[in-house]
């Protein structure tokens, strides 16, 4: 029996009047890869910010509902930065801090008040590691992040996150700028990292979706229309309109 | 008729290019006439005069004669040591509020800060030296001789308070706008890695606007050791070496312009005048190359080609 990372009850959110998410409500199991599929502004990004809080830096949002993580409501039991370090998160486009890529990666350990160099080099190669990319970078630690090439990039900013130690890993379209074969690259990797993370990604690719998650939502108009295994969402919809989104119908 | 338009187009092409490049071009030559001249005027000290560079520079004994016969002493030591000191002062007092307003105008309150403390700023900076240099001589100068019990109020401390506050707006608007260069995305990655406010602004948003915020505190100190009318009013116009922020005494820019209608044309002292003023040209020069300097290293750390 999997555990429950994200218990979301009747979570609704307003951008100014706009109703941006519509009573939604799911659980997301630990350990596992869920992904958020639907059409462009469908809500499938702005649900996937409501998990670390990100929405609380954008104006005139408004939520009303519960999400509980590991049982403690995320928005009246903990304060955002605390959240944010037990929920990483990787966007859409790669962004590493103008630094090295040693520093990148010890941003997060050094603001938690990580001083020793030596602790510091083990997170570093540990987290560059984890994230498969240690071999390539490992002779170019102290040269600027902004060089490498964007499959690079990502995968760094992935190790920066792992750096913090989160619990779950938050990916907003992680691939959407980047070339076939860095995408597979971190589509192995997320597949690798599900045995001590749980992570939840957004795609716009629904083979992305079908190759590596295990659980998927699909989204329409700021409403969760259909989530479930993923092997059955893409072979059984059960509604209508999610037949129609995976058979390339719309989208 | 197509070949007489396209015929059209093109001269009026070429005419408008051409008038493009001359403009350019005359205020390339502009400069280089303007070096030139100083250099000319300047060098009859060392030339003409025989004063050693080493004189001019490390001695403060200030006593050319105002005739073309010479002999006298042109030690500027005094007034470049009144620049350095004003000027250094006026950068210690002005950057901590001038990086601290960039940084609330832009990441604290950032609306607030494009609606009124920008246009405040800006006014500021259009204030005119005299406008400054009067307050500073009716409010700053009787306060300082109050509350420090000086027997004058005119001092170093005054023409940097002066300077501070009109070089202030320089280096809050031109930091204002590296710290909003700054890509989004950075402060995103921040946040998301649980950074607070301050962490973000300190560890992330500060070191990427690093260069663009040193252009401009260059920016203010190359205004700061131009000004003379300002700083001429408060500082009290002794031709004596200070001993403390309270003293008297004067600067490059405030010899320059007290003397400069005084001095017989082809004496030594207008030409030791002249030489301070290639100084301050080189002065500039220095500051201007700095400046692109850091620029450019924005640039490619932007780019990330070095690191």
């Amino acid at each position: 029996m999997l555990k429950t990372k994200f218990e979301i009850e009747h979570l609704n959110l307003h951008y100014g009047s706009f109703h941006a998410l519509k009573n939604i409500s799911m659980k997301i199991p630990a350990n596992e890869i869920t992904a958020f599929i639907g059409p462009s502004g469908c809500g499938k990004s702005t649900f996937l910010k409501t998990l670390n809080r990100m929405n609380d830096l954008e104006e005139n949002v408004t939520i009303d509902g519960t999400v509980r993580m590991d049982e403690k409501d995320i928005y009246s039991e903990m304060d955002a930065i605390t959240l944010r370090h037990d929920v990483g998160m990787v966007f859409q486009q790669p962004n590493p801090f103008p630094k090295s890529v040693y520093d990148n990666v010890a941003y997060g350990p050094r603001i938690f008040g990580i001083r020793k160099k030596s602790q510091l080099d083990e997170i570093v190669e540990r987290s560059l590691r984890q994230a498969a990319i240690w071999n390539e970078l490992k002779d170019r630690l102290k040269k600027s992040a902004l060089g490498l090439s964007g499959g690079q990039q990502q995968r760094l900013c992935i190790a920066r996150t792992l750096a913090i130690q989160p619990k779950v890993i938050l990916m907003d379209e992680p691939t959407s700028a980047l070339d076939p074969i860095s995408t597979s690259k971190i589509e192995d990797l997320a597949m690798e990292l599900k045995k001590d993370y749980t992570i939840i990604i957004v795609t716009h690719n629904m083979q992305q979706a079908a190759r590596i998650s295990d659980k998927t939502a699909f989204f329409l108009l700021g409403e969760a229309i259909e989530y479930g295994k993923t092997e059955d969402i893409f072979a059984r919809p059960q509604d209508k309109r999610t037949e129609n989104y995976i058979t390339g119908r719309f989208g | 008729m197509n070949t007489t338009t396209q015929k059209g187009m093109f001269g009026k092409e070429y005419a408008w290019r051409g008038i493009a490049v001359l403009c350019g071009l005359f205020v390339i030559a502009l400069t280089l006439v303007i070096g030139a001249f100083l250099i000319y005027k300047g060098s009859d000290t060392f030339l003409k005069f025989g004063h050693t560079l080493w004189e001019f520079l490390g001695s403060a004994k200030w006593h050319p004669v105002d005739s073309a016969e010479g002999g006298g002493a042109a030690g500027a030591l005094i007034f470049i040591t009144g620049s350095l000191v004003t000027c250094g002062l006026a950068l210690l007092i002005a950057t901590p509020f001038a990086l601290g307003s960039a940084i609330f105008m832009t990441e604290i309150s950032a609306r607030f800060g494009e609606k009124f403390y920008r246009p405040v700023v800006e006014i500021f900076a259009g204030i005119p030296s005299v406008v400054y240099g009067w307050v500073g001589l009716t409010v700053l100068v009787p306060f300082i001789r109050n509350v420090f019990d000086r027997q004058v109020g005119h001092s170093i401390l005054a023409a940097g308070i002066v300077l501070a506050v009109m070089i202030f707006p320089t280096i809050t608007s031109v930091s204002a706008d590296a710290i909003l260069a700054v890509p989004d995305a950075c402060r995103k990655a921040a946040y998301g890695l649980g950074s607070t406010r301050w962490q973000t602004i300190r560890h992330i948003v500060i070191p990427a606007a690093a260069p663009g915020i040193i252009s401009g505190i260059i920016l203010g100190l190359a205004r700061a050791f131009g000004e003379a009318l300002a700083v001429s009013m408060v500082i009290g116009q002794t031709t004596a070496l200070p001993k403390s922020i309270f003293s008297t005494t004067k600067t490059l820019t405030t010899e320059i312009a007290s003397q400069m209608g005084n001095a017989m044309e082809g004496g030594e002292l207008k030409s030791a005048l002249w030489s301070m003023a290639l100084l301050l040209f080189l002065v500039s020069l220095l500051f201007i190359t700095l400046i692109h300097y850091f620029t450019n290293k924005g640039k490619a750390k932007a780019e990330g080609g070095k690191a």
